[in-house]
């Protein structure tokens, strides 16, 4: 009997262990923001054919810049947190940037377009000095198309009680046949650059 | 309670849980997520494992020596459905909802409630000390992350209940403490006593 149950419990520990090991994909994501991003980069996934609006109120699809890296972050022009964090990480990306017509660009998607209107993310430029050339700021056209990103992107926005959002914060790296293949955290400024201009 | 109601209180319970509304409400909070939800299908794993068939159970027991397999199994399934991850993913993935709703019930609630008992004193000592540590260093690490650790959480739930945990480590640390320096000396005989009954044996 006792044997039996030995080799039960050690059994138990194995499966037990082994199912900690995948759940949290070999003790490297406790928390789903790690595991997007481990997920993303061993599997790149496709984004969707997004149709947006910029700051200047012009219309254009993420498949315009086929054949390019993008990197996208994913804001609300109001918020004044870590919003501020991502537009001043890309505020100093974008001085790297030549602006190229095959060159690297920079994209920010508001998931709030109801109130991001284009005088809005105009001003959310004009806070960062964002030359258009570069990096756009752009708002998706309808609620299925932001519905689409943010799930693509695994972007989590959760309304708290003071009409502001939370949500995860990072740099998405979107490669030139379209496919999200990294996300970097938004201290991550030196491995970011460094991919874009790979 | 008899058996047979049991598994019934168990199955009606798991029900009430699953009602979309009850399961809603109790997870739109991380408290009641984890300190409420979860234990309430911990317990309907218990009550269903009151109603086992009895050859079944022997069978179980010739297995679980001192309920060490069954105390694993629970402590890993039950560490699991600890992480912010496991959190998310049951809010966001129908599947990982689904696989929380019969791991629990069966892999902690039978488990713990068949083995608890086959258990000796020193190992319900050591599965209780390392219970409550592991609840405070949890509780510990929601308070005081730096960033969110669940991403369909609101950082001041996270904080929340970090601070619950850290509640109930305490008061089941306080509890286990006045239990092991007073409780248990009641039920032993005083020694001249138990000096008696060995000589006249």
């Amino acid at each position: 009997m006792m044997l039996r149950s030995a080799l039960c419990a050690l059994l138990v520990l194995c499966l037990g262990s082994a199912g900690l090991w995948a759940g949290t994909d070999g003790l490297r994501a406790f928390t789903s923001e790690q595991a997007r991003r481990l997920a993303v980069q061993r599997t790149p996934r496709p984004v969707p054919q997004a149709v947006l609006e910029d700051q200047d109120g012009r219309g254009f699809s993420l498949d315009d810049y086929r054949g390019r890296k993008v990197l996208v972050d994913f804001v609300y022009t109001r918020c004044r947190s870590i919003c501020g964090a991502l537009g001043a990480a890309f505020q100093r990306l974008s001085h790297d940037l030549p602006p190229a017509s095959d060159g690297a660009m920079l994209l920010t998607i508001s998931f709030d377009p109801q109130a991001d209107t284009p005088a809005a993310l105009k001003r959310y430029a004009q806070r960062y000095h964002a030359d258009s050339k570069v990096w756009r700021i752009a708002r998706p056209q309808d609620e299925a198309t932001l519905a689409a990103l943010l799930r693509t992107f695994e972007v989590v926005v959760v309304p708290d009680a003071y009409g502001e959002f939370q949500h995860n914060a990072a740099l998405h790296l979107v490669d030139e046949d379209g496919r999200l293949m990294r996300i970097f955290a938004y201290d991550q400024l030196e491995q970011t650059a460094e991919a874009l201009q790979r | 309670m008899t058996g047979r109601n049991a598994w019934a209180w168990g199955l009606l319970l798991i029900w009430v849980v699953a009602l979309p509304a009850t399961r809603r409400a109790l997870e739109a909070s991380m408290v009641a997520h984890m300190l409420v939800q979860i234990p309430l299908l911990v317990l309907a794993g218990a009550l269903l494992a009151r109603c086992i068939p009895a050859k079944l159970r022997r069978g179980f027991e010739e297995l679980d020596a001192h309920g060490v397999p069954g105390m694993l199994a629970a402590a890993f399934a039950s560490s699991y459905w600890m992480l912010p991850r496991a959190l998310d993913a049951a809010l966001s993935d129908p599947l990982a909802e689904l696989a929380k709703f019969w791991s629990l019930p069966l892999l902690v609630g039978v488990p713990l409630a068949l083995s608890w008992p086959r258990m000796g004193p020193i190992g319900r000592g050591f599965v209780l000390a390392n219970a409550i540590s592991m609840i405070a260093v949890v509780g510990w690490l929601y308070r005081e992350a730096p960033v969110r650790l669940c991403s369909w959480y609101l950082v001041d739930q996270q904080v929340l209940l970090g601070n619950a945990l850290l509640a109930l480590a305490l008061l089941a640390g306080a509890g286990c403490t006045l239990r092991a320096f007073i409780g248990p000396l009641r039920r032993y005989p005083p020694p001249q006593a138990a000096c008696r009954m060995s000589r006249s044996t």
